[in-house]
């Protein structure tokens, strides 16, 4: 086409432009508001008006991941020299940091939470998107008794809130000791995710043309060997995007971590506000909790965003 | 050596049979071509001997040795798709070199194996390439290349260059022709342009509705058409077919075409009509364009009729004529009969003529 605009056209342009910028900052507002409390003081994180000059630190950052409690008297000047620097932080904010017998240093809850959430999120998105690309498969190049009633009723699971049938859920994962198990929320995210992972994969597959499996059919491969060789890299895009969407769904979940985990299995989610009410609120703390937690989904997004956007479009357009 | 024998192969989808008796032998180093409209069954045959379809009953026996119930993968048989199916994740070399990693060959005779059919289909200056970044008829002859390379038993195409424009098209046939002189493989090529069909084969099944309806050579399906079918399937322009009736009159036969005109033919015809015993109202004659010949001036056993329509084709002219309510076309060298309307003499050519019994649709054999 050629490129030819009027000035209507640019000015519409740049309009549209201003729009998107104005958006943008609309949705980027509440990181900055997360990021900016990571780093402030924890007398400046109430402040009204908010502050937004200040000189940043990482204190919130030390005490989320020590154990601390409240000093009763401010330290010896012996014992703050002695002091690392980041345990003076914590000593400026009149608390101290909590060591066992043999002075090591113990770590808080959020470390731990975050590696279940590592865990959880990754082995429940890796086995929704592997069994989810291997369904989708099989619909659609078999004939499958009952196709179109099947795949519905895989997308039913859907069409209830999930915590409709939380209650059922806890009395059975009580009975089978699910309870506050990796295992556990793994097999209930996976569970979640299946459905949507299916039908996102089954658009996927319907789109590779089954004459490349065919080929390979005729090239002297089997038919698992051709799925693996030709069909799998060619599902990538759809594998990739899946796979984004599937990890946030796991990531995020808030509602069954509350109620299924307490402790051993307990991911981010629940955790982080659980600090909101020990004492007074340390916001800068909750924060920093937060910050940390927005990065790998942010990062494992930012990987795979070239398959990501070829992926939502994917479809789009016949070739 | 590899023959290719079907026997009695039924295939059912549902209810509906895409195949129905089918019986063909493919000789070692034949080129077969598969001819038939869309929905005739070619496709399915052709991957019925690959292996991409199974058959409900009958028997596909390559080297005399059933394979209906081997996996493709066992039948050692390379296949091009018209969509040229090129793994787009691969280069070129990749995309060649495919089927041999399936046999699990040495690095190096896999490289000295893809270059040699590089070379002989003249796209070694390709292979780091994506099939993306190829031209149409380069990729066509990667998928060649690939089907190649493994040295099959027996070569299938289904209409390889049937996604091709029409330059592209009559390039890739010689070069496909050229090819198979080289190597010499028993092919198998399924196409519903006849003009493929003709330039290629050695022999030509035609298929319709499942059914196989002649087998021959370009020549043969071309000059002795088994049944209606085939004489207007195969042949640009079409033959011209006519209800006729047969008169003899005074030891002189005549054909009469259109209620109005009659055409003078051999005495021989009446005795061949007898022997091949078909009911009056049921006799067809079929006469291709080139068999209606055509004069601006009046001629013994020439008849007057109309120049109803003119079609300038360059090298020649088709005309219709009007003869009584029929029209028969006839082929006349370029700019013989200068406007349409204008009246001419034509004759019909009774050794270029065909006839066919109407409710069957067979050809009654006669030869004049």
């Amino acid at each position: 086409m050629a490129a030819v605009t009027t000035s209507t056209e640019r000015t519409l342009n740049k309009l549209a432009i201003a729009g998107v910028l104005i958006v943008t900052l609309i949705f980027l507002a509440p990181i900055y508001w997360i990021a900016s409390t990571a780093f402030k003081p924890r007398n400046l994180s109430t402040t009204i008006p908010p502050t937004v000059v200040f000189t940043p630190e990482v204190s919130p950052f030390v005490k989320l991941f020590t154990k601390r409690s409240q000093l009763r008297s401010p330290p010896t000047p012996e014992e703050y020299a002695a002091a690392p620097w980041w345990e003076r932080m914590v000593f400026d904010g009149g608390e101290k940091v909590v060591r066992d017998g043999k002075g090591n240093v113990q770590w808080s809850g959020y470390p731990s939470r975050f590696m279940n959430s590592l865990i959880v999120a990754t082995i429940s998105t890796i086995l929704a998107v592997g069994m989810g690309t291997l369904t989708a498969y099989g619909f659609s190049r078999f004939k499958v008794k009952g196709e179109g009633d099947l795949l519905f009723f895989i997308l039913s699971t859907r069409m209830l809130p999930p915590v409709v049938v939380a209650i059922p859920m806890f009395l059975m994962y009580r009975t089978f000791g699910l309870n506050d198990t990796h295992i556990g929320l793994i097999i209930l995210y996976t569970a979640f995710n299946l459905s949507f992972s299916v039908w996102l994969m089954k658009g996927f597959m319907d789109e590779i043309p089954k004459e490349y499996e065919e080929a390979a059919l005729v090239d002297g491969y089997t038919r698992m060997q051709a799925f693996f060789k030709v069909v799998l890299p060619e599902a990538a895009t759809g594998i990739a995007a899946t796979a984004v969407f599937c990890f946030i769904t796991a990531w995020n979940e808030y509602a069954f971590a509350l109620i299924m985990t307490n402790r051993r299995a307990q991911t981010a989610p629940p955790f982080i506000p659980s600090q909101v009410g020990s004492g007074l609120p340390d916001w800068t703390v909750i924060a920093a909790g937060t910050l940390l937690f927005l990065l790998p989904v942010a990062i494992f997004t930012f990987l795979l965003r070239n398959h990501l956007l070829r992926g939502v479009t994917f479809g789009a357009i016949r070739k | 050596m590899t023959s290719i024998e079907l026997r009695d192969v039924q295939k059912y989808f549902g209810s509906l049979q895409v195949i129905k008796d089918m019986n063909l032998k493919i000789e070692d180093g034949e080129f077969i071509v598969l001819l038939g409209q869309s929905g005739c069954g070619k496709t399915t045959t052709l991957r019925a001997i690959a292996g991409l379809e199974t058959i409900d009953t009958g028997d596909i026996l390559i080297d005399g040795k059933p394979v209906q119930d081997l996996k493709c993968s066992d039948r050692d048989i390379a296949m091009v798709f018209q969509s040229f199916s090129l793994y787009p994740h691969m280069t070129v070399f990749e995309n060649i070199a495919f089927p041999l990693r399936a046999t699990r060959m040495s690095k190096t005779d896999t490289d000295r194996r893809v270059r040699e059919i590089a070379q002989v289909l003249r796209i070694t200056d390709l292979l780091d390439k994506r099939p993306s970044a190829l031209s149409g008829g380069d990729m066509q002859r990667v998928a060649i290349g690939r089907a190649l390379v493994r040295r099959p038993k027996a070569m299938l195409m289904d209409e390889p260059i049937g996604a091709l424009d029409a330059k592209l098209r009559e390039e890739m046939r010689a070069e496909i022709k050229r090819l198979h002189l080289k190597q010499g493989s028993t092919t198998i090529y399924v196409t519903h342009d006849q003009i493929e069909a003709m330039s290629l084969a050695d022999r030509i099944v035609i298929m319709h509705e499942g059914r196989l309806q002649q087998v021959g050579s370009p020549t043969e399906v071309y000059s002795r058409p088994a049944n209606l079918f085939v004489a207007q399937f195969v042949g640009s322009p079409v033959m011209n077919v006519a209800p006729v009736e047969v008169e003899s009159s005074g030891g002189s036969i005549h054909v009469g075409v259109g209620g109005a005109s009659r055409f003078e033919f051999p005495a021989t015809l009446l005795a061949q009509l007898d022997t091949a015993d078909v009911r009056t109202n049921e006799l067809a004659l079929g006469v291709r364009p080139e068999g209606v010949l055509v004069s601006r001036d009046e001629k013994n056993g020439y008849f007057p009729v109309e120049a109803h329509l003119i079609e300038p084709l360059g090298s020649y002219d088709i005309v219709d004529l009007r003869v009584g309510d029929q029209i028969l076309r006839a082929r006349t060298r370029s700019g013989y009969i200068e406007r349409a309307g204008a009246r001419v003499y034509a004759r019909i050519d009774p050794s270029q003529t065909h006839f066919f019994d109407t409710s069957s649709g067979d050809s009654l054999g006669i030869r004049l």
